[in-house]
Formats: structure tokens, C-alpha cells, sequence
């Protein structure tokens, strides 16, 4: 009814880059009728640092640390991909005991992401308690990380071919000890917001996206997870010894931002499961297959995606049979889930907006690349 | 009704609460009193670098093979040398590196075929100035000495 009475109902509002819930340097241009919010403009770009065309003037051992640098908050995961690229690449397979250390550190590194991810959408819809828990169990695996290879965050864990670092004296009891001190920590999270009537006012049937969009979108993940599909690349196309650990993928019905939280939650349960799984079974041996000093890779390509805590990340490295790569590629999924924001957002309330932002678990640094 | 009840009662404030009453107990404490009380970082921390020399002689265990420049993926080791005619060897002469460039990924440790180069447990780098985060060969054999303002 605005329109009878004035010229005109749009409101041009920048959220962003400097707005503390975009998690980043994220701009929203959002235009507003009222509360309501008739359509967004995502901007982004203020992190770009140029990884990919870094990739080219540098050798395959020596990009990997810049890897870590995209999703900051998950590494490990990264390190992960791209290293499996290579290896693709070469025709090099790591040894068994270093495939269980490496799912070992990547299941402990969607832990974390989750966590935080938690903390700060928590803290974006209002409730600042879980914040500061979610940030003390993180913590925890920080120290597992940083015991392991030396860096809490940029880790650069891995190596193509293998693991640098020997698993040290006490791994398996540390991360035995952490299983079994993070479950009940769950469950305490849960007790704080999955019944609280303020969360579920804020989430449930805000955000909705369903089965039909996501697919359109190529959105994955968690997203894709809570609106009923089935799909996780770690059972659809199993990677580093996936196969063997028996886990559950965790689906949602109402694909709407309250699902998506309890998709991520069970995800949790689900990591720590497949964490005993590969405690309990570290295979003794070498940790570094046979890889060549100086790589100089075929003439060829690979592509290698991973589930990684946010989705489907994927590395596509192109050899010319030099010791640079010639193009990097990476498919990151903050970038492709964040397509989806506009479709999500529309007729939302502008105070829905943080928690549509916070729910698709973006992280700027991997956007920008 | 049963809904109705617990609306009444606010149970779910109550519950969450709880879980903040739990929490209060000082055990749960995690805060860090960084400048009085450092933390431990772990055994293979990725700190400042070094040059290890050798404890008996004081000579520097490095031989000037500059791998550790060519690992480095920010080109921010600078090794020169001069061959010594006597032992058919190269002596180091300067070893720079440029810590404000470095991203402690670890790959110039590795590459070191005598652990002469190595990144240690010391974190605290800071400087008031860009060129007193370029360490030269002293600086890298001594280690950092940052002021301490607690005893």
C-alpha cells in the first residue's frame, strides 16, 4: 500500500563490507520496501589476493601452504584437496597410515569449522552464550592441530605424497580424550538453542531453499543436506579411505535455516564417529609415498573435489610438464552456496538477512580467493 | 496444554540457565594471562626461525647449499657464501631473512639437509620497524629478544 502515498517504496541499503555479520568482507546491497527485502546484490571481491594465478609462478610443493589461506577456518580441509589433485596427477597414492591421519585431522577440522560456524550464527541471531563454548572446544582441537604439525590455523598438514610429520607420542589419547569430552558438549549446545522458543522463531521457515533450487544453484553441503539430498562426496565418490568407516549422512526436510542448524549438528556426531573409527584403526608404516624432490608432473589435468565442511570443494590442476602448474583451479563452495542468497533473502525481513547470511556458512577468504 | 505449561513456567529459559550456571565454576576458566602467565606452545611449533650452530666450536652448522632459498615459496631466503680454497667448502658468509614476508609454512626446515635452519618455539616477532623484521645471520643465531614488561 506505500506505493499510493509515495513516489517511491525502495530503500537502497549497503550491508557490508565492514558489517560484522557478513563474516567478512562481504557487501550486500539490499533493496528494502519497509522491513521487506525485494532483492539483494552480493559484491564481493575485497579479499581477492590472486591465489590461482600465484599457483603458476610457484611449484606444487610450494602452493600448498597458500591453499590454506582460502577457508581459513577449515585448512586442513583445503590442504586435503589440493594435495589429492596432485597426487592425481602424478599417479601417487599415500600410504595407508598417513590416509588415516589425514581423515583423522580433516574430521577434526569440520569439528572446528562447524563450531565456529555455530558460534558466530548463534552470535548473528542473538544469542551471544554459545559463542564463548563453542569457541573453548575449538580450542581444543586447535591444540590437537598445533601438537601435530605446529600451526593452529594455517596448517599446511599435508604433503603431496604423504604427511611431513610423524603422528606424535599420545595422538591417539589426545583425540581419544577429546571424543569423549566433546560429546556431552554437544548435547549442551542443544540444550541452549535447539528448543529455545527465540531460536526457532528466528529459523524455522526462514531461508528456505528447496531440493529443486539447490540442485539449480549447484548449491552443496549442509544446504543441500537439509533440504533432503542425500549427498555427500565422501559416500558418493570415497577419497582418501572413506569407504571403510561407517557413518550416516544427516538429512533435513524442511530446508529452511532450522534445519540446516540441525544438519550440521548431527554432522558433528557423525565426524567424531568416523574419528574413533580411525583411531582405533591407525595402520603402522611409512607415511610418505615415493614423490619425486623436483615434480614435474605429466602433460594432463585432474580434477579432485572433497566434501569439505562447507560443501563440495574441488582443486583442477592442469600440468604442462614443467615444474609450475599450468592453471589452478579451485571450486570453492562458499562462492556457489552464496549464489543462492538472493533467492533465499526475497520477502525476508531485513533482521532475516544475518541469519540467511550466517546460515550458508560463507567465508570470504575462499570466495575472493 | 503441555505447551501452554511450559510457556508459563519458561522452561526453556530455565534450561539454558542451567547450562550458564554450570559453567561458572572456575575450572571452567580457559582465558590465557597472556603477558604474565606465557603459554606453551607445542614441541613443534612454527616460530621464529634460527641458525643452530654448534655448541662445542660456536661455527655455524650451515653449508650454504641454499635449498632452504629455493624451497622458500615467498623467495625471502637470501644465502651468499665464498668457497674456501683449504677445505674445498663453502663458508657461509651472510644469511638474511626477511620474517616480515614469511608465512611459517615450514617447507625451508624441511628442506635443510643438516637441521641448521629451523623454525623454533619463540612467537613473538613483533617489531617497530620494517627493517628490524629482516633478520641478518646475528639475529637468526642469537633468536629473538623481545622486552619483556613482567618480571
Amino acid at each position: 500500500m506505500a506505493q499510493t502515498f509515495l513516489d517511491s517504496n525502495e530503500l537502497v541499503l549497503n550491508m557490508g563490507p565492514q558489517h560484522p555479520s557478513t563474516h567478512g568482507v562481504l557487501r550486500v546491497i539490499l533493496k528494502l520496501d519497509g522491513e521487506r527485502v525485494n532483492g539483494t546484490e552480493c559484491v564481493i571481491g575485497y579479499l581477492h589476493r590472486g591465489v590461482e594465478k600465484i599457483a603458476e609462478s610457484r611449484t606444487y610443493q610450494m602452493f600448498a601452504p597458500y591453499v590454506d589461506r582460502m577457508d581459513y577456518v577449515a585448512a586442513v580441509s583445503n590442504g586435503l584437496g589440493y594435495v589429492l589433485a596432485v597426487e592425481r596427477l602424478i599417479n601417487a597414492e599415500a600410504p595407508p597410515r598417513a590416509q588415516v591421519a589425514r581423515v583423522i585431522l580433516t574430521e577434526l577440522n569440520r569439528i572446528a569449522s562447524h563450531l565456529l560456524w555455530l558460534g558466530t550464527h548463534a552470535l548473528d541471531v542473538g544469542a551471544i552464550t554459545p559463542l564463548f563454548y563453542t569457541l573453548r572446544e575449538r580450542e581444543e582441537v586447535l591444540k590437537i592441530f598445533e601438537n601435530y604439525c605446529g600451526a593452529r590455523l594455517t596448517t599446511h598438514a599435508f604433503r603431496i605424497g604423504g604427511l611431513q610429520y610423524e603422528l606424535y607420542d599420545g595422538f591417539e589419547a589426545e583425540v581419544n580424550a577429546f571424543c569423549d569430552w566433546f560429546i556431552p558438549k554437544i548435547d549442551e549446545y542443544e540444550e541452549l538453542l535447539t528448543n529455545n522458543r527465540i531460536w526457532k522463531d528466528r529459523l524455522v521457515g526462514v531461508g528456505i531453499l528447496n531440493a529443486a533450487d539447490c540442485k539449480r544453484y549447484g548449491v552443496t553441503g549442509p544446504v543441500l543436506r537439509a533440504a533432503g539430498v542425500k549427498w555427500d562426496l565422501r559416500k558418493a565418490q570415497p577419497y582418501s579411505g572413506y569407504e571403510q568407516y561407517d557413518f550416516e549422512i544427516p538429512v533435513g526436510t524442511n530446508a529452511d535455516t532450522y534445519d540446516r542448524y540441525l544438519v550440521r549438528m548431527e554432522e558433528m556426531r557423525q565426524s567424531i564417529r568416523i574419528v574413533r573409527q580411525a583411531v582405533a584403526a591407525i595402520p603402522d608404516g611409512p607415511i610418505m609415498a615415493k614423490v619425486a624432490k623436483v615434480l614435474k608432473p605429466p602433460v594432463g589435468e585432474a580434477y579432485v573435489s572433497i566434501e569439505a565442511p562447507k560443501g563440495e570443494l574441488g582443486y583442477f590442476v592442469v600440468s604442462d610438464g614443467t615444474i609450475n602448474p599450468y592453471r589452478v583451479r579451485v571450486r570453492p563452495p562458499s562462492l556457489i552456496n552464496l549464489q543462492a542468497l538472493d533467492q533465499m533473502v526475497k520477502g525476508a525481513l531485513v533482521a532475516d538477512v544475518v541469519a540467511i547470511i550466517g546460515t550458508l556458512d560463507i567465508v570470504l577468504g575462499e570466495i575472493d580467493r | 496444554m503441555k505447551n501452554l505449561l511450559k510457556k508459563i513456567f519458561l522452561v526453556d529459559l530455565v534450561q539454558g540457565l542451567w547450562v550458564t550456571f554450570r559453567n561458572q565454576h572456575p575450572k571452567h576458566i580457559y582465558t590465557e594471562q597472556y603477558p604474565i602467565e606465557r603459554p606453551k606452545v607445542a614441541e613443534r611449533y612454527r616460530g621464529a626461525p634460527r641458525l643452530n650452530i654448534n655448541p662445542d666450536n660456536g661455527e655455524t652448522l650451515c653449508i650454504s647449499c641454499d635449498l632452504c632459498a629455493k624451497a622458500c615459496p615467498e623467495n625471502l631466503i637470501v644465502v651468499t657464501s665464498v668457497r674456501n680454497e683449504q677445505t674445498k667448502r663453502k663458508d657461509l658468509t651472510t644469511f638474511t631473512y626477511d620474517t616480515s614476508r614469511c608465512m611459517f609454512c615450514g617447507l625451508c626446515e624441511d628442506a635443510c639437509p643438516v637441521d641448521a635452519l629451523e623454525l623454533t618455539q619463540d612467537f613473538e616477532l613483533a617489531s617497530y620497524t620494517r627493517e628490524g623484521l629482516i633478520w641478518d645471520r646475528q639475529m637468526l643465531e642469537e633468536g629473538p629478544r623481545p622486552t619483556r614488561y613482567t618480571s
